[in-house]
């Protein structure tokens, strides 16, 4: 069980204001949902609480000690990061890509084991791309990639998961699945922390909405005082229709 | 997993073995592989000692060495810089090399003091390359990549200037280590160890590099310290180049072509990848350096000839058959 706390933190995006510093812990069992348009800065943001970019100002604290002064190794034996875009100018097989969410865990002179082969087979299973473990990841279709690497960092078991748009690419079962599956990470303990587009899965799965606008503002807080229409249109700037549907609200855009 | 390794390891290690015992019985005079290994325990002729453990040996030695180190060096670089067309020379490592030895051939000096020019020329040019990369950001694969090719550029203009106004005299041993010569080789210890060190160093490095190929971020997201590791990996392909060319000249291809015939046949493993590019291009460049001294025997073609020739139509092969 681990927690982030983001401390006054201001993320770094070259040629904007100051905005509103983000102070607020994510904690285990919550899941967190991040929405803004286009540029908000969601990205640069997962990145900086992931320890990948300095932040301009505050700081991320992992569990009781600041992220910055972290070995990177210690950072990922405890938090995981889904990427958005990934590069594979040397592919490698499915089930060699899901293996390495155990790098962190295996000193340097360590080959994988069986068990750490299970655990990649099985969490390719979980996402349903197991069958193509012996595919390399370059000839998959963009779901099934997407897939693969929510796989790596299933295998990677982290207690906080970050995740940048994780139902991108995924057809509609598949993206269901995947919220299913962080929602019962949560509730098995872990943290989750992602960002999305789309405001009908993050009204249904997240119970945690923070609110990026381009200018650097944000609020943050429980998601039925967030999801409401006047701040999603203000937002977006989109019009919004809503109604409501097994308690969960439903939001559609309307010219 | 390891148990797949042994097959690919062992074979390339038997090529490697027999294609030492092709290059030290084939050549001017040729020896039966009893009489090689007569000498090897101490017996034989006085010429074949004198043949074998003063000509041939060492020569096939350094061939061995240059073209592990040359692959290695290759498949190091093309995962530093996540470009398939990586390869020791495209950072104008060769070109600092050839700049060194030629000013060196230039000024009528030989032997040693041409290797150590050639050496310090390769330095040079690593320094020069690393530091206009990194001017005042940080550096990327691409910035480096475009600095290197630019340098590399500048360095051919310098060559060439320096091939037009030397004296005729001094050109035909100008272009033969311009085009990878072996013959004045000695028994390469240095380079040997420097090759056999770095096989060991890379079994630890290899996971994490296997990591860095999926780029930067998600390197450092599973828990690679980057930077430091992009360092090491840059010094050590810079080392291995600066010493491959130092014993052999400039002699190009094996570390384009080998890391990825492997990369074809046998996935992308650096763990497994690494040590089998060492196998495999001291495999190549013995038997190119074979050809080279035998075809037109006795005289000898330049072996970057020979290993162009042999690596291209092999590649190419494996490309097309690829999935």
């Amino acid at each position: 069980m681990s927690h982030l706390q983001l401390r006054e933190l201001t993320v770094d995006i070259p040629g904007r204001g100051a905005g509103r510093p983000l102070s607020f812990g994510i904690e285990p069992g919550q899941v967190w949902g991040v929405l803004g348009p286009n540029g908000a800065g969601k990205t640069t943001l997962l990145h900086t609480l992931a320890g990948l970019r300095p932040p301009r100002a505050g700081q991320v604290w992992l569990d009781d000690r600041p992220l910055a002064g972290l070995p990177r190794r210690n950072v990922a034996q405890h938090l995981g990061l889904v990427f958005q875009e990934r590069q594979d100018g040397f592919p490698a097989t499915a089930l060699e890509t899901a293996l390495i969410g155990r790098h962190p865990f295996l000193s340097s002179w360590q080959m994988e084991s069986g068990a750490d082969l299970s655990l990649a087979r099985q969490a390719l299973a979980r996402l349903e791309v197991g069958h193509l473990e012996e595919r390399l990841v370059n000839t998959l279709s963009g779901g099934e990639r997407q897939r693969v690497a929510i796989a790596t960092v299933l295998t990677q078991s982290p207690a906080i998961w970050l995740a940048d748009e994780p139902t991108n690419h995924l057809d509609l079962h598949h993206q269901i699945a995947v919220m299913e599956l962080l929602a019962g990470e949560a509730a098995a303990g872990k943290a989750v922390f992602m960002c999305l587009h789309d405001l009908n899965l993050a009204a249904r799965w997240c119970d945690h909405i923070l609110l990026l606008y381009p200018d650097g503002e944000a609020c943050w807080g429980p998601a039925p005082q967030m999801l409401v229409p006047d701040a999603l249109e203000r937002l977006y700037g989109q019009r919004l229709a809503t109604t409501e549907l097994d308690g969960a609200p439903i939001f559609v855009p309307v010219r | 997993m390891t148990r797949r390794w042994w097959l690919p390891l062992v074979s390339l290690a038997l090529a490697s073995v027999l294609a030492s015992c092709l290059s030290l019985t084939v050549g001017s005079a040729s020896i039966a592989l009893a009489d090689v290994w007569a000498v090897l325990t101490g017996q034989g002729s006085e010429l074949q000692q004198t043949l074998i453990l003063e000509l041939r040996l060492p020569r096939t030695l350094a061939a061995f060495v240059t073209g592990g180190l040359l692959a290695v060096a290759g498949a190091l670089m093309q995962v530093l810089l996540r470009n398939p067309l990586a390869d020791p020379y495209v950072l104008g490592l060769s070109g600092g090399a050839a700049v060194g030895a030629l000013l060196a051939m230039l000024a009528g000096l030989g032997g040693l003091v041409v290797s150590g020019s050639a050496f310090a020329g390769a330095l040079v040019a690593t320094v020069l390359v690393f530091g206009l990369a990194h001017g005042t950001g940080s550096w990327t694969p691409s910035r480096l990549l475009l600095t290197g090719v630019v340098v590399a550029a500048g360095w051919g203009a310098i060559i060439t200037l320096m091939l037009a106004i030397s004296p005729a005299q001094r050109l035909p041993g100008m272009l033969y280590w311009l085009m990878g010569d072996l013959s004045y080789a000695g028994t390469p210890w240095l380079a040997m160890l420097l090759l056999a060190l770095s096989c060991l160093l890379v079994i630890p490095l290899g996971r994490s590099l296997n990591v860095l190929a999926r780029g930067p971020l998600q390197a450092a997201a599973l828990g690679v310290a980057v930077q430091p590791l992009e360092w090491t990996v840059y010094v050590l392909a810079s080392l291995l180049t600066a010493v491959a060319v130092t014993t052999a000249g400039s002699i190009g291809f094996v570390g384009l072509v080998v890391p990825h015939m492997l990369r074809l046949v046998l996935g992308n493993d650096q763990r497994l990848i690494l040590p089998a590019c060492a196998l495999a291009g001291g495999t190549l460049l013995v038997l190119a350096d074979t050809l080279a001294r035998t075809v037109i025997a006795p005289e000898q073609l330049p072996v970057g000839v020979i290993t162009a020739l042999l690596g291209v139509p092999t590649f190419l092969y494996l490309l097309y058959r690829s999935r």
